[in-house]
């Protein structure tokens, strides 16, 4: 590991601004990619959703608004955080950026537990997808394909979660052993930008999966 | 090996005007690709270097010329793309008097039922002159009915009808191909188009059909399978009456409106919680694995014959037996199945 | 490695990129962009020899109207991997991945591409997808077809689908990997004074593939990730049977496989715009328009997915607007055409190999493109869609076009990559070979289809055979013109003559360094006062009368 000094210039880049700009650019570049990745999924759910609106308004009605509301207050305090951080860090307070950091993980780690909790809890109610599925409702398979997706869709965000939270970590401990400052944390910067989209997935899927179906 | 050929057979209306699009657009691209090439290689003797170091006049660009040339293959791709929408249009847009064939694709074969009662596999019998409807659904994957003689392809979708209609001009045999992989026997799920003049075509008509016409197999299939218990045909009870019901708007529980296609009878029939209809209870039970696409076909033969006679607009007598045609007419006004939007039963 | 002598004193004096750390090991853990292109050069080919042996095995088997050489079965599984593997394995990452990988960094001034280790890293992703759709190739096949159309895909094929659809996965990041990378270069990474409109056009059409590559490539991910979701747990997301819609698939399919093709054409496109300015010695004609043309066709490619659906069931006013905007994205193509032609006008023409396959691009490239005008045409595609019309249309696209853009600039710039130069004549030859190979395969797929022969069949009416015996006897001297090069390529790395900085006195930042280039590009960053093509400016330093 390369000893974390205050300059840490690339040897391709001729200036540190040039790799600041060049490390931005490549996080919004990115972040554009997942909005397609993700965009690809809603765009088949919201088709799916024009063709079987009563059977997906059931599926809607099984989710524990409950806990899909904590975990979206959980996961907007950890963008709360994360950004206290690199505004700490921009003011040369690597100690509390450090801290944030951490805090942020772990709330990170709260909404996991929260989502696979609800996750147990759709299993239990034979609303997995696949062979663990019944019901006996007549939007039976309309009901599966939400599930289907909802499974898919926030799996696929408790995936981006968790890269999150382990690049979150191994930022703290880079924090704690000095390789940022209030000149050079455009890593942080960036990784505030991927939390942050993170975050707004979620929301977006919290819309669409607990509150489009919740009017009985 | 057959004789060497190099047009295509053309034996039905489309192909005749097919053929003049085609060839049009030979000639436009034929014209300009040979230009290209033209200039291309005259240029590059014309202008061969003679001395290594030789440094030619540095031509920037003309913008006169690059408005020419972006405008005018714009014009010609406009005419091109008007041209093959209207002849497009014309395939996809049936008219009123077609016959109408029902097509079962599944892997790896083709089944035809006509609505005298008339099965045939991997063949087909059409008159010259007249134009004919195939109303087709495959029991499988997605397989594609095309007859290169007659430029007409549509691809067969499981779960939901697709149409293509084409008139015959020419009496012979034409190829029939499935266009799209289906899997292991793909390149083996073909057949003949057997094209006959009218009154051999009434001739091979009269002599199939031992069991009846298909509608009347569909009605012993309504009463076998116990149908008739709850849809009276002449009372509304706690189904709906399915007389009159084939080419009306129905009204859904969801507040949408969809078109009663064979589309929507097929969906019903099948997974009848799928579209629940505004007024009626959800006690139909599936026959989802109990009835064969080929018996689907002959239950909506029969329900398109219970209605009046298309065109009428008139809804049919109460107490009057079932309409069963010597041969299906098409429906009025938009085509029937839906080729609008991929949603099963839905316009 | 030996080199001749002069080479090896040069090398002593300072050392290029190949001579500056040796051992397998400084080649894979590299991070240096050009060492990269070259590993990515020795894995497109090797992927580009299976495919095109699984090619060969086809054409063998359809010289006959009976599947007597291969079984049906067999036969399928050869036309999927086919075309899996040229797709995700050749066609896409061919240009950008080697000639992209390794000019732009140099054409734009720069040391090395924005991301280094990331560069590196999307090799090994490539590779290990290779690697998994070769474990499913080896362990049994996978028969769907390279567009696993569903429900045949997800619910009766009994071959590898989930290995081959999740190696196709995998290399998906790597293309998203490249292009972010590519486009962040590009943007942060020019050297001073080099303003966009004095970059080479070969970079416009890079940066207008990374875009195609970063907004297209996740929609394909999630596309195959859902079929394979909907295979091993057995719902429904594409099949009938559970109220899925197959034709949703194909929608989600070619909205990332339409733009897909243009990454196929565009980077081809970028290579032809330098070989015709070198080779006329004189600017690209327009070369705004071509600039644009490339941003437009990237743009307009993603609006027209709908084209490959024409017979699929969906609506006529969906159809139409497909076409409309089809044929929209046949101008740029077209403009572009014409202002490389253009640039002949007057020039001074040289007949070095690399502009044999410029010229014979241009002209293979403008008859694969004006038979996709007919497709375009609604009512023709109904006719020849799903027949050989339509695999003649891409072929002489994918491979009338960007393989000789492809061949075209490795010899261009083969010079540059290995110091030395290949063998003039022998290549002259085998460019011929190809060229007469390829039409002689081909155009007589456009005449099979017309007569209605349809596309992945194993067996066929007898009368089609003919085209077919014509077909397959120009495959072989395709093949024969493919190997050619490879063998003197090889040849030339060892015992070619050395060439100089700049052999074909061309313009081009990746022209004022050596070859081989050193390490780090240039000795000193570059700073750019000219715009590009620049003949007449240039016209001491190129030693030009």
């Amino acid at each position: 590991m390369p000893s974390p000094t205050e300059s840490m210039l690339r040897e391709q880049y001729g200036t540190p601004e040039q790799q600041r700009d060049s490390v931005t650019v490549g996080m919004w570049i990115f972040l554009a990619t997942e909005v397609m990745f993700f965009g690809g999924l809603f765009a088949a759910f919201a088709v799916y959703h024009m063709y079987f609106t009563r059977g997906f308004s059931e599926g809607s009605a099984e989710m524990n608004i409950v806990l899909g509301s904590i975990n979206t207050a959980v996961l907007l305090t950890s963008s709360l955080t994360m950004a206290l951080a690199i505004y700490h860090a921009a003011a040369g307070r690597l100690v509390r950026t450090y801290w944030l950091l951490l805090l942020t993980a772990f709330i990170g780690l709260v909404f996991l537990a929260i989502k696979f909790t609800e996750y147990y809890q759709h299993y239990q109610e034979h609303k997995a997808p696949g062979m663990w599925f019944e019901s006996n409702s007549p939007y039976a398979s309309a009901i599966e394909l939400f599930f289907v997706f909802y499974f898919i869709m926030t799996g696929l965000h408790a995936l981006h979660m968790t890269i999150g939270i382990a690049l979150v970590v191994i930022f703290a401990i880079r924090t704690a052993a000095g390789w940022f400052s209030a000149s050079y944390h455009t890593p942080l910067e960036a990784l505030g930008l991927y939390w942050h989209f993170v975050d707004i997935v979620w929301i977006y899927l919290f819309a669409i999966f607990y509150i489009v179906g919740l009017h009985k | 090996m057959n004789s060497l050929r190099l047009l295509a057979e053309s034996a039905s209306t489309f192909a005749t005007e097919w053929n003049w699009l085609f060839w049009m657009l030979v000639a436009v691209c034929g014209a300009v690709a040979t230009g290209i090439a033209v200039l291309l290689i005259y240029w590059t003797i014309r202008y061969h270097r003679r001395r290594a170091d030789e440094l030619p006049e540095q031509i920037e660009g003309n913008i006169k010329i690059e408005a020419a040339w972006t405008v005018i293959p714009l014009i010609l791709f406009l005419g091109m793309f008007g041209w093959g929408a209207k002849l497009y249009f014309e395939i996809e847009r049936p008219p009123a008097n077609a016959r109408t064939v029902y097509v079962v694709a599944k892997q790896w074969m083709w089944k035809a039922q006509y609505a005298t009662g008339q099965r045939e596999i991997n063949t087909l019998h059409v008159p010259v002159g007249e134009p004919v409807q195939l109303l087709m659904i495959s029991q499988d994957v997605i397989h594609s009915f095309f007859v290169p003689a007659f430029r007409i392809k549509q691809d067969v979708l499981p779960r939901r009808y697709t149409a293509i209609w084409f008139q015959a001009t020419k009496p012979g045999m034409y190829h029939l191909f499935c266009a799209e992989y289906c899997g292991t026997k793909h390149s083996g799920m073909i057949g003949w188009v057997y094209a006959m003049q009218p009154h051999e075509f009434q001739l091979w008509l009269e002599q199939g059909g031992a069991e009846g016409s298909l509608a009347s197999t569909g009605e012993k299939i309504f009463h076998q399978f116990g149908c008739a218990n709850c849809h009276h045909f002449d009372t509304q009870g706690r189904c709906p009456m399915l007389r009159d019901l084939y080419g009306r708007p129905v009204q859904l529980m969801n507040g949408q409106t969809i078109l009663a296609d064979e589309t929507y009878i097929h969906e019903k029939i099948l997974h009848p919680r799928a579209q629940l209809i505004q007024g009626f209870d959800p006690i139909m039970p599936s026959f989802d694995g109990q009835l064969t696409e080929e018996q689907l076909v002959a239950l909506i033969a029969y329900i398109k014959a219970l209605g009046p006679p298309p065109g009428t607009g008139q809804p049919s007598a109460p107490g009057t037996a079932p309409q069963i045609p010597e041969y299906e007419k098409g429906i009025t006004g938009p085509r029937s199945t839906s080729i609008s939007g991929s949603k099963p039963g839905a316009r | 490695m030996s080199e001749g002598p002069i080479t090896r004193v040069r090398a002593a004096v300072a050392p290029s990129y190949l001579t500056t750390q040796r051992g397998i090991r400084s080649w894979l853990l590299t991070t240096d962009h050009k060492r990269i292109a070259l590993l990515y050069t020795f894995s497109v080919t090797f992927f580009f020899l299976i495919g095109g042996i699984f090619a060969l095995i086809m054409r063998l088997e359809l010289l006959t109207p009976e599947t007597d050489l291969v079984s049906p079965q067999t036969y399928n599984e050869l036309f999927s991997m086919h075309g899996i593997m040229m797709v995700w394995f050749f066609l896409i990452p061919s240009i950008p991945n080697t000639l992209g990988n390794f000019l732009i960094p140099m054409m734009i001034g720069a040391k090395d591409l924005a991301f280094s280790k990331l560069n590196l890293a999307s090799w090994y992703v490539f590779m290990l997808g290779g690697s998994i759709v070769l474990y499913a190739f080896f362990r049994g096949g996978v028969d769907t077809g390279w567009t696993f159309y569903t429900p045949f895909s997800t619910e009766y094929s009994t071959t590898y689908v989930i290995p081959a659809a999740l190696g196709v996965f995998v290399s998906g990041f790597s293309s998203i990997m490249t292009g972010l990378n590519f486009i962040a270069t590009i943007h942060r990474m020019r050297a001073p004074g080099l303003t966009w409109f004095r970059l080479l056009l070969f970079i416009w059409s890079q940066y207008a593939t990374s875009v195609i590559f970063v907004l297209a490539t996740p929609v394909l991910a999630v596309v195959l990730l859902m079929v394979a979701v909907e295979r091993i747990f057995q719902v429904g997301i594409f099949t009938p049977a559970l109220g899925g819609d197959p034709v949703l698939f194909q929608h989600l399919f070619w909205f990332y496989s339409h733009p897909a093709v243009y990454i196929m054409v565009l980077p081809a496109m970028g290579v032809i715009s330098e070989l015709v300015a070198a080779f006329s010695r004189k600017p690209v004609f327009g070369y705004l328009f071509v600039a644009f043309a490339s941003i437009s066709i990237a743009v307009i490619s993603f609006l027209v997915w709908g084209h490959h659906m024409f017979v699929a069931g969906q609506s006529v006013y969906s159809a139409m607007y497909f076409s409309i905007l089809s044929y929209l994205v046949a101008v740029p193509s077209a403009i572009k055409v014409f202002n490389w032609t253009a640039t002949l006008y007057k020039g001074s023409v040289s007949w070095d190999t690399p502009m044999l396959y410029a010229i014979g691009f241009i002209g293979l490239f403008t008859i694969g493109g004006m038979t996709g005008l007919f497709l375009a045409a609604l009512g023709i595609d109904v006719h020849v869609t799903d027949t050989y019309f339509v695999i003649a249309h891409f072929h002489y696209i994918m491979v009338g076009g960007t393989v000789m853009a492809y061949l075209g600039g490795m010899h261009y710039w083969w010079p540059k990559i290995s110091g030395k130069m290949y063998p003039e004549g022998i290549a002259k030859l085998s460019a011929l070979t190809v060229f007469l190979g390829f039409n002689l395969t081909f155009f007589p797929q456009f005449v099979l289809g017309y007569l209605g022969m349809p596309r992945r069949y194993a067996a066929y009416p007898p009368e089609f055979q003919y085209l077919h015996i014509l077909s397959t006897a120009g495959a072989t001297i395709l093949g024969v013109g493919y190997v050619m090069p490879l063998i003197y390529f090889f040849w030339s790395w060892y015992y070619g003559p050395a060439a100089g900085p700049n052999p074909w006195r061309a313009t081009g930042l990746e022209w004022q360094t050596t070859s081989p280039p050193p390490p780090d590009n240039f000795e000193i960053t570059p700073v750019v006062t000219r715009k590009a093509y620049d003949y007449a400016g240039m016209k001491e330093e190129l030693r030009l009368a």
